[in-house]
């Protein structure tokens, strides 16, 4: 090595593309990824001529492809470890190097990475070294944390896997989660503790994990739009003024079992303040499962108790409504099993599959499930949750709300036989809703369904981030019968479909949160006649541009065809015309007699008496 | 009427202009073609001549080996065939004169002309409208012009289709013929220079193609290979008799039905109904509803037919 200290030449400082560059297009087009055999194809959706390819990247030797939450990156992830690669010219623009990763979580906020592979890391003689490298102390842990930035890693972890009934092992994913500001993960020992680290240190946050004996899952409440506006408004004020408003808390939801003679148990608490804010005692709980609506106005356990014999089944959904004092809490109970539950975004409503079909938890080739989907809505009124309406013998077992709410699609996934789409309409008869008026339509009556469709063989149903239009895929991965995906508006009508060979994946690019405020979005949709007009003039004027293109082609196709024939006829005519001259003579002669021959083919004599 | 089992069947047409003797007096596009006879191809090496009316054989040719496809001229005055290569034996077309007067049991045993046509075997064949003159499609997807008389390649388009070509069958002057082939499409062709004059690309291998009369329309049929029609299910098999527009080259309707691959289409004379046969062991006979002839989903630009 040379002992002289040679001065590093100062990099030439290059500005970095617009990693949001695609949000800028001008005519509003949403972009998608397909993965099909070793082919990646990004495209653009709009209106039917708008619709082309962005961009044909080459990667090669990875094992799928994945967004992050706000639509900045997309990942590949390769044996070397993972990449990601994003901005106006596809450039690659961070990777990080864990070995055979399988998994990865981004944060929501995309400040942060967790990956996770099956083989516990093992660093060799001679690796590379540096912040952005596994370090020796890193050996035999599977999980790590990285953040994207600056491709640092923060920190690694050992994934504890739960026995799971079969005796098989069972890993939840994603193994950390995260707070939806990005400033904690936390992660569950289960029937111990939950653990939570700060970001982006990632030490054990207070030094200590909440201890809580029994404890099976938890959590994160969600943001809504209004926390997220005065976070970021105290973010950008904040760092002048020391005034600092205390740091809005975040919330977790917990649940324990019943253990000896202690009821089972739902648990609020406020972090980091770590103060219990309710609790809820049940009985006769076999499992819990956790859902926030996404603006963290409610909570769904969805409960499924047993009978004191533990012979059947049911379930009670404990809504707790979180923005009221006191977290009020209200139960649905339901004499079925519910097999799916989700939240209207943004809304006050929700939707179950619910089933008693016997042949439940026995699946087999050629059986679906029959079920029923519900729809529950929040009365303004009484304030508790009232059944909307139900829609009896379905298989429908996939629930998937537009993003925007309102429309909602049913779709039977992963049988061999029904693949059926259902598109419905929550409001259907409310022309023009206006925010905070209240709704005076008779109870259930504004629900439609605008359409049905089928995909044969669908194994994924997304909508698109504008909530304008719906993907369905049969990938390669589940099945090989008819692999290839299809687009639909939200009514419910096909506007594409590609059946591909070896079709893998098809993942809409996420957008992030819009960035007009309340009042801009407002004036929008007071004025939306005056901006509609606009695009209205501009579909007219294609869709006559389209029609007089396509009927000048079929004009010329036809005039061509004609114009053959014509020469054709009239070569065969010459070509004839030696023969005919001849026959003429002899035909002119002849006299044309039209006879009749009938011919008795058999006769059948029968004695009639 | 009479019926004979035949064994081995392949190919087996009535002679032009109609299928019943009393339906062809109408019809003036043929002033010579009678429709008396049928004309029938088979495994068994037989070439066998039939009175349509009634179901008798009138005469039986014997070969070396299997006839693979039979057709009549315009006129129905000769008849065309193709035999097997097989057995040492080449692949040979043969035409005979039918001799039409009395009974029509007095036929000569020896062809009028025989060839053996070098390349690539010839998998079916028709008369085209110059006399003298046959269309043949090829193993290899070679279509090609042969003077029957001196068994000469008169002109051949070596790459008119990338495998099999399956069927070909004729449009009502003979002055085009569509092709089907494995390669998963149809093509018309011009009878004369032999271009290609349009393409119908689908999805699966095609086994038949049809040409619909005073409609703008084609019939394609075909689906998944039979040998792999039990790993496949039934509605990945396209099993589907598919219309295509002719001139505009886009598919405007299907018609299910056949659960096995279709192998062979053929329109009614009048292009009032269609038959198709499949895999599956059944014929389909499809009568057209009134809408097929009324409603003009292009508009009303005007196709020669």
């Amino acid at each position: 090595m040379d002992e002289a200290y040679v001065e590093p030449e100062a990099e030439e400082y290059a500005p970095r593309e617009h990693l949001r560059a695609w949000l800028a297009d001008p005519q509003g087009r949403d972009q998608y990824v397909v993965y099909r055999g070793e082919d990646v194809e990004i495209f653009w959706h709009g209106k039917p001529s708008q619709c082309e390819l962005a961009y044909k990247p080459d990667w090669r030797d990875f094992l799928y492809v994945s967004w992050s939450p706000l639509g900045t990156y997309i990942a590949t992830l390769h044996r070397q470890g993972v990449r990601l690669w994003g901005g106006p010219s596809w450039k690659p623009q961070q990777r990080f190097a864990h070995p055979l990763v399988k998994l990865i979580d981004f944060s929501p906020c995309e400040n942060y990475l967790i990956t996770w592979s099956n083989e516990a890391i093992v660093v060799p003689e001679g690796k590379p070294q540096g912040p952005q490298y596994f370090s020796p102390e890193d050996e035999g842990d599977n999980l790590a944390v990285w953040d994207i930035k600056s491709g640092h890693l923060l920190r690694t972890f050992s994934t504890n896997a739960v026995e799971g009934p079969a005796g098989k092992r069972q890993m939840q994913w994603p193994a950390l989660k995260w707070s939806p500001d990005d400033k904690f993960v936390a992660r569950v020992t289960p029937g111990q503790m939950i653990s939570v680290h700060e970001l982006p240190s990632m030490f054990l946050h207070g030094k200590k994990s909440l201890k809580i004996e029994g404890v099976v899952d938890f959590e994160w409440c969600s943001l809504s739009d209004k926390d997220r506006d005065e976070a970021e408004k105290a973010a950008s004020v904040g760092a002048g003024s020391k005034i600092a408003k205390k740091d809005p808390e975040n919330m977790i939801a917990y649940w324990t079992p019943e253990v000896a003679n202690q009821p089972a148990r739902v648990t609020l608490l406020s972090f980091p303040s770590r103060t219990i804010l309710r609790q809820k005692n049940l009985f006769n709980v076999s499992e819990c499962k956790l859902y926030w609506q996404n603006q963290g106005d409610f909570l769904c356990v969805k409960v499924d108790r047993h009978t004191k014999t533990k012979k059947s089944i049911f379930c009670n959904l404990e809504i707790f409504r979180v923005r009221e004092k006191d977290f009020p809490v209200e139960v649905v109970e339901l004499k079925d099993t519910v097999t799916d539950f989700s939240w209207e975004p943004k809304g006050e409503r929700f939707a179950i599959v619910s089933t008693n079909d016997p042949n439940l938890g026995n699946p087999g080739p050629g059986i679906t499930i029959k079920t029923d989907v519900s729809f529950y809505q929040l009365d303004r009124v009484k304030n508790d949750f009232k059944l909307l309406k139900t829609l009896p013998n379905r298989t429908s077992n996939a629930i998937r709300w537009s993003p925007r709410g309102r429309f909602v699609v049913l779709a039977t996934v992963g049988s061999s036989t029904k693949s059926e789409l259902e598109f419905w309409d929550l409001d259907f008869t409310l022309e023009d809703r206006r925010d905070g008026q209240v709704v005076k339509e008779e109870w259930g009556s504004t629900i439609s369904r605008l359409g049905v469709a089928d995909h044969y063989g669908v194994t994924d149903v997304e909508w698109d981030p504008s909530g304008r239009y719906l993907a369905t895929s049969a990938s390669a991965w589940t099945h090989t019968l008819e692999n290839g995906y299809a687009l639909w508006d939200f009514r419910g009508q096909n506007l594409l479909k590609q059946i591909q060979d070896r079709f893998k994946q098809f993942l809409w690019r996420p957008r992030p949160r819009t960035l007009l405020s309340k009042e801009q979005q407002k004036q929008i949709r007071k004025n939306l006649k005056e901006f509609s007009r606009v695009f209205e003039e501009e579909d007219q004027k294609e869709n006559e541009t389209v029609n007089t293109e396509l009927f000048a082609l079929r004009r010329r196709l036809v005039d061509e065809w004609n114009a053959w024939r014509a020469r054709s006829k009239k070569e065969l005519a010459e070509d004839k015309g030696q023969d005919h001259a001849k026959e003429k003579q002899s035909e002119e002669d002849k006299e044309e007699i039209e006879v009749w021959v009938e011919e008795i083919i058999e006769q059948i004599e029968e004695e009639v008496e | 009427m009479v019926t004979t089992e035949l064994f081995g069947l392949l190919m087996l047409t009535v002679s032009p202009a109609s299928f019943f003797p009393y339906v062809q007096k109408k019809i003036k596009r043929h002033p010579i073609a009678e429709s008396r006879f049928m004309i029938s191809g088979s495994a068994d090496n037989q070439l066998r001549l039939w009175n349509v009316a009634n179901g008798k054989c009138l005469y039986t040719w014997e070969f070396p080996t299997a006839v693979k496809r039979v057709a009549f001229s315009e006129d129905d005055k000769q008849v065309v065939c193709i035999t097997e290569q097989r057995m040492g034996h080449q692949c040979a077309i043969r035409v005979f004169n039918i001799n039409r007067s009395g009974d029509g049991t007095k036929q000569s045993k020896e062809p009028d002309h025989m060839f053996n046509p070098i390349g690539s075997k010839a998998n079916v064949c028709a008369f085209t409208a110059q006399p003298g003159v046959i269309v043949t499609g090829h193993e290899s997807g070679k279509v090609a012009l042969f003077n029957y008389k001196t068994g000469e390649e008169i002109d051949n388009n070596e790459r008119a289709h990338g495998d099999v070509v399956t069927d070909l069958q004729m449009s009502p002057d003979r002055t085009y013929c569509i092709t089907s082939s494995k390669d998963k499409s149809a093509r018309i062709h011009d009878t004369k220079t032999l271009d290609v004059i349009k393409t119908f690309t689908t999805e699966t291998p095609l086994n038949s193609a049809a040409i619909a009369p005073d409609k703008p329309y084609v019939l394609l049929g075909g689906g998944q290979e039979a040998m792999s029609v039990t790993t496949t299910s039934l509605r990945q098999g396209k099993f589907e008799t598919r219309f295509w527009h002719k001139v505009f080259e886009e598919e405007v309707g299907r018609v299910k039905g056949h659960f096995g691959p279709i192998n062979t289409i053929a329109v009614h004379p009048k292009g009032i109904s269609y038959s198709s046969g499949g895999e599956d062991g059944f014929v389909r006979v499809h009568h057209y509803d009134d809408s097929y002839f009324k409603t003009e989903p292009y508009g009303d630009l005007q196709i020669d037919t």
